[in-house]
């Protein structure tokens, strides 16, 4: 079985070696300093105790006061994973630091939360949109992408007993 | 000898173009006869589905993950309930977890049967291995017919289960299949993993070396056909892998052709797989009772189908036969996903596309494009 090395524990690792690197920790995530996250990870990448060479998944989510991107990690050799997550608070042009340099299997899955999320990666040699064209206006993935003309509401009375009010900030109000 | 300058030309691959697999489209800066540059244009069947997702409950996301990879819809489906239900922490009945392992081996198989036709059609066996392949394929849909009433967007796993139990009659069905296929299965490596067509076009051509194979976040049978032996199924045994005997398929060269060869592999172990666990399959409920999970706003009666997990996420992957295919569900309490995202195999193991076409001819690039073994569907979700 895969072991999930706990946000508490990673924390723990990282703040030894990085004392003002981790920002939060979680026993499901630890959230990293953005301008320590490329030290941070490659230290996770490279050092024995650690060795996450695989980059199993890295998206982006919009937690309305900030948005925050996922770093899913993957070690082979010990069989284990781990969640590492970097905010950003700043909701008119989010910048993360690229991760590229790390893992370059970063590459597309950074160019898929720009397209849809509007992160933009520093350092990122080509931050294009990938999905949507060049010219889509707004990034539909976040929480006040209004996506139905006319402020509709579409979909919600299918919850069954559920009033529809209850569902605002959902990119839908 | 000084080589002869020729001026940069541009080649469309796709989007309408047979061997792209979809509507997938391939942009090749040529150099004579050699890529220089490989540009990839995807999102011509993008269909927002983590913004839907977001504004449909838990179960009614479920049909969505038939239409990511809908070559596999099996595995799309398991990985999402594995999701939810390490979100909610659900324990799932044994006879379930067997029931999921089995439908997602014939999966594999019918969806690798695919992958293989399909490659031997891009190096130029025009249409015949194809047509034997979907001959067995067809079986396999029958199947999947019976046991949920439909063959390609199948709908069969429920969060806490499956959908319903097997019909008597699949049981004999299911093994009079086994008992066929492994003679299909000599005759297509009788046919294909020697044939001088194929191994001329596909060895030594695409290699990704191990390293870089792990590097750009590779996985599946590309990522063992590089030599690396990891698989899901055993490093993190979900489902009832745990309770079967199987190997992992691995390569040694990391280029085409071991890609091809470990989809064969891979099919053999499956089929290895579904005879042990029918023989083993235990008798019982195939859904757990989730009850307690419905929450019930103002004292309304509310259908099953709102699940509220608490708040939380969630992260689940298993092996799809195209790789690693993973739901990260982000829940805050409400009865639809706050995040839905989903880490698709095929759309990451296109990352070292370029790596392995630049220098190559554009025969080549549709082969290396073939092994990929790229559903559009789940590149652009």
């Amino acid at each position: 079985m895969t072991a999930t090395v706990t946000g508490l524990e990673v924390a723990g690792a990282i703040e030894q070696r990085f004392p003002d690197a981790v920002v939060e920790a979680t026993p499901e995530y630890a959230v990293v300093a953005p301008e320590e996250l490329i030290e941070v990870l490659t230290w996770l990448r490279d050092d024995d105790s650690m060795l996450f060479k695989f980059l199993s998944s890295l998206t982006a989510v919009d937690r309305e006061e900030w948005f925050e991107v996922v770093y899913h990690l993957e070690s082979f050799r010990t069989n284990r994973i781990t969640v590492i997550k970097v905010r950003s608070d700043d909701r008119d042009d989010p910048i993360v630091p690229s991760v590229v340099d790390v893992w370059p299997g970063a590459q597309l899955q950074e160019r898929e939360a720009y397209d849809l999320m509007g992160i933009r990666f520093e350092g990122n040699p080509d931050l294009r949109r990938i999905f949507l064209w060049d010219g889509f206006a707004g990034f539909p993935l976040r929480k006040d992408y209004m996506n139905l003309a006319g402020g509709q509401m579409a979909g919600l009375e299918r919850f069954p007993g559920e009033p529809g009010l209850e569902f605002n900030n959902r990119g839908t109000q | 000898m000084t080589s002869l300058q020729s001026e940069p030309f541009v080649i469309n691959i796709g989007p309408q173009h047979p061997s792209t697999h979809g509507v997938f489209r391939l942009r090749l800066t040529m150099d004579g006869e050699k890529i220089t540059e490989a540009d990839m244009v995807m999102g011509y069947l993008h269909r927002s589905m983590e913004k839907l997702a977001e504004e449909r409950t838990y179960t009614q996301n479920i049909p969505f993950t038939d239409r990511t990879d809908y070559l596999s819809a099996m595995t799309g489906n398991l990985a999402y309930v594995l999701a939810v239900e390490r979100l909610m922490e659900v324990e799932v009945p044994e006879r379930a977890k067997w029931l999921r392992m089995i439908m997602a081996e014939l999966q594999r198989i019918a969806s690798h049967a695919m992958a293989v036709g399909i490659f031997a059609n891009d190096t130029g066996a025009w249409q015949t291995p194809v047509m034997h392949m979907f001959r067995d394929r067809e079986k396999i849909l029958d199947l999947f017919e019976m046991a949920c009433g439909a063959r390609l967007t199948l709908n069969y796993m429920r969060i806490g289960g499956v959908s319903r139990d097997i019909p008597p009659e699949w049981i004999p069905q299911a093994k009079k299949l086994l008992k066929d296929l492994p003679k299909k299965f000599a005759e297509y490596e009788d046919l294909l993993l020697t044939n001088e067509i194929i191994v001329a076009r596909s060895r030594g051509i695409g290699v990704l070396t191990p390293d870089q194979a792990i590097a750009h976040s590779v996985s599946g049978p590309m990522l063992r056909g590089s030599g690396v032996a990891w698989d899901i199924r055993k490093a993190d045994p979900y489902a009832a892998y745990d309770k079967v005997d199987f190997d992992v398929a691995v390569g040694t060269n990391g280029d085409v052709y071991d890609r091809f060869v470990v989809r064969m592999a891979e099919m053999r172990q499956s089929l290895r797989i579904l005879e042990q666990a029918l023989e083993m399959m235990p008798e019982g409920p195939v859904h757990a009772r989730l009850g307690a999970a419905t929450v019930q706003p103002g004292g309304q009666s509310i259908a099953p189908l709102a699940y509220r997990p608490p708040v939380g996420e969630a992260y689940a992957r298993i092996e799809s036969p195209r790789g690693e295919i993973g739901y990260y569900i982000v829940s805050d309490g409400s009865p639809a996903p706050f995040r839905f995202h989903i880490r698709s195999p095929s759309f990451i193991n296109l990352t070292p596309l370029a790596l392995m076409t630049v220098g190559s001819t554009v025969a080549d690039a549709v082969v290396i494009l073939g092994s990929v073994d790229i559903v559009v569907g789940e590149v652009d979700r």
